[in-house]
């Protein structure tokens, strides 16, 4: 089976976020970079599949340069062939990022596309549902748990305590979240093969989406509480009854 | 021009996401429509100010892209998009959840037009344009941005809305609407299966008993289980908890996991990491149970117990079982 894994270079977020002087971006001087747990989630799903049903992974950012960073590391992790859609470091749009994707999808005899639910810097739940609509493939997402046959797929997912279950014909679009596997570590073998592998680079010249715009970015203001301490240890706990009741989460 | 809202049922109530996705769409101009794809709950629906309300008919269950299909229908078909004579142009608006955002993105899909998710405000100018504000790295940043398009798609951040009804209720009159289907938008549908474990889910609990790393083992969790029970809620657990496997991943609070909003959420040895706190700012009232008082959950929290949960939970829970 020939999985597609589309990852997007993301900064490390610690403690805090910090912005840059104009309010338009991430301040990643101090941070490193990575993907996300979803991505990373997709990848290392990518690689079970290949490694139960043969075939291979392929991963694709589109990014700058320094993707090939995040491309490597996937390599590690037992993707075999990497494309970088290279652009000149301007934030893409959902729409020109699916079409990009689309150029690479449409060309290598998927059988599988995996991504994120949604991306951990813009959050924009959409990617891989216009990807699929390029592709004319069906989509699920949100996919927690992934059973694969000859011609189809089983995704499952939460939805109110209850389990969704899409079965999908291949060739298909899956976005998954973190859960649906606990990603490995990448090997030393992995990590040496990772530094040698050629990773293919595509120039992807920036189309602005219509009709959203970014204007500038803020940090909301932090929910800091007054924190009344109630006491300490199991002395504290009939002080913390009245205020269950006063809550009324208690009778 | 008409904001359509999509309106998730559960049972016979509307669910809670939407009904903070439809006091957001009071705040577009135009009059509202609520649409569903089960029996509406009328009542409800006027109150939260629902002139009108669609009822979709001929489609079983869920099934993402004929869902998008009936909104875009709703919407007056793509040739009426374009219509300049408009000032002010049309919405559809959901609920940022699962459902809501993928129904969106397949609606955005379709008609060629952008989707902002995870809005926590909008508001018009005169123009037609919109100011939008939508939660960026899972609410731990806003976007302020400026949507211009024939139509709006909106999806509305659960956690950073709240839910109140409309200052004049609507009159809820009901439509019932066939949508013209195309060739696979029902190729996708949902099966439902009963969950595994069962019970009140995580996303709409009242009451959420948090567990961290400070409770040390998946047995450590026994006394913070009776404790949910006793307090009608659930357990909900933060990511080095998941990613030792002492709890499912169903249960994770945060970034990526769930993002809860119930009146209570009661927080054992978490340290209230910025990607757990994304996933649990929307409750109500927090009580943080720690060590160290200068934990971040501690001063996110409204109340504090400083000390070791194990001692404080079990305390806890007998006195509350003494009380019943
Ligand atoms: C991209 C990304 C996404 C993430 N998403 C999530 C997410 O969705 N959800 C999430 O939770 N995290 C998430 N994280 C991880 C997050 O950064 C933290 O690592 C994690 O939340 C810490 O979990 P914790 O509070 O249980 O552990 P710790 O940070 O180790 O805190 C343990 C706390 O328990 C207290 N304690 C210890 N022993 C006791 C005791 N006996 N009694 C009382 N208190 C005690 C300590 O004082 C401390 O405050 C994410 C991280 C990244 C990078
Ligand atoms: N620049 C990118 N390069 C590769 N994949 C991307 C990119 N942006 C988004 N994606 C994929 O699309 C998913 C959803 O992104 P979004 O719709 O932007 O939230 C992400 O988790 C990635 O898998």
């Amino acid at each position: 089976m020939e999985v597609l894994v589309c990852v997007k270079r993301v900064p490390t977020v610690g403690g805090a976020i910090a912005l840059t002087g104009d309010g338009r971006g991430v301040d990643t001087r101090m941070s490193g970079f990575t993907i996300s747990p979803h991505e990373e989630c997709a990848v290392e799903e990518a690689v079970r599949l290949c490694e139960r049903y043969g075939g291979s992974v392929t991963v694709v950012s589109l990014g700058p340069a320094e993707a090939e960073e995040q491309l490597r590391s996937c390599l590690a992790l037992g993707a075999s062939s990497a494309v970088l859609l290279e652009t000149g470091g301007e934030e893409f749009g959902p729409m020109a990022t699916a079409a990009a994707l689309h150029s690479v999808a449409a060309s290598g005899g998927f059988d599988l596309v995996l991504l994120g639910n949604e991306a951990a810097d813009t959050g924009d739940y959409q990617v891989g549902v216009r990807l699929a609509h390029l592709l004319g493939w069906p989509v699920a997402t949100g996919v927690k748990a992934l059973s694969v046959s000859a011609a189809s797929l089983e995704a499952r997912r939460e939805y109110r305590g209850v389990t969704e279950a899409f079965s999908l014909p291949l060739p298909a679009v899956v976005t998954v979240k973190e859960g649906i596997n606990l990603p490995r570590y990448p090997s030393l073998p992995g990590r040496l093969r990772a530094k040698r592998a050629a990773v293919t680079r595509v120039p992807v010249p920036f189309t602005a989406d219509p009709g959203l715009r970014m204007t500038s970015l803020r940090v909301p203001p932090a929910a800091r509480r007054q924190a009344t301490v109630l006491g300490h240890g199991a002395d504290a706990v009939p002080a913390l009854v009245s205020v269950l009741v006063g809550l009324g989460v208690v009778s | 021009m008409t904001v359509f809202c999509l309106v998730e049922v559960d049972g016979d109530a509307v669910a809670d996401a939407s009904l903070r996705a439809l006091t957001l769409a009071r705040d577009l101009p135009g009059g509202l429509a609520a649409v569903t794809f089960a029996d509406p709950p009328l009542a409800e629906l006027a109150a939260y100010g629902a002139a009108d309300v669609y009822v979709v008919s001929g489609i079983d269950g869920y099934a993402p892209q004929a869902w998008a299909r009936a909104l875009g229908g709703l919407l007056g078909g793509l040739d009426g998009l374009g219509d300049a004579a408009a000032a002010v142009p049309p919405a559809v608006v959901a609920a940022g959840t699962d459902r809501g955002n993928e129904v969106l993105a397949h609606l955005g899909a379709i008609t060629g037009l952008p989707m902002a998710a995870n809005c926590t405000a909008v508001s018009a100018s005169p123009d037609g344009a919109l100011a939008v504000v939508r939660q960026r790295w899972g609410g731990l940043l806003l976007e302020e941005a400026v949507l211009e398009a024939p139509a709006a798609l909106l999806t509305v951040a659960a956690d950073a809305v709240s839910a109140a009804p409309a200052a004049v209720p609507g009159a809820a009159a009901a439509h019932l609407v066939s949508p013209s289907l195309h060739a696979g938008d029902l190729a996708v549908r949902a099966a439902e299966e009963p969950a595994g474990a069962g019970g009140a889910s995580l996303a709409t609990a009242r009451v959420v008993v948090g567990g961290g790393r400070g409770v040390g083992s998946a047995e450590g969790f026994a006394p913070l289980d009776e404790l949910a029970a006793l307090l009608g809620g659930v357990v909900g657990v933060s990511r080095v908890v998941t990613s030792e496997g002492w709890r499912p991943h169903t249960q994770q609070v945060g970034q990526t996991g769930t993002k809860i909003t119930p009146d209570l959420y009661l927080a054992c040895g978490i340290s209230g990491a910025i990607q757990h706190i994304a996933g649990c700012s929307g409750a109500k009232h927090i009580i943080a149970i720690n060590t160290d008082p200068g934990a971040p959950m501690v001063a996110r929290a409204d109340y504090a117990v400083i000390g070791d949960l194990h001692e404080v939970v079990p305390a806890l829970v007998k006195a509350l079982r003494s009380r019943a």
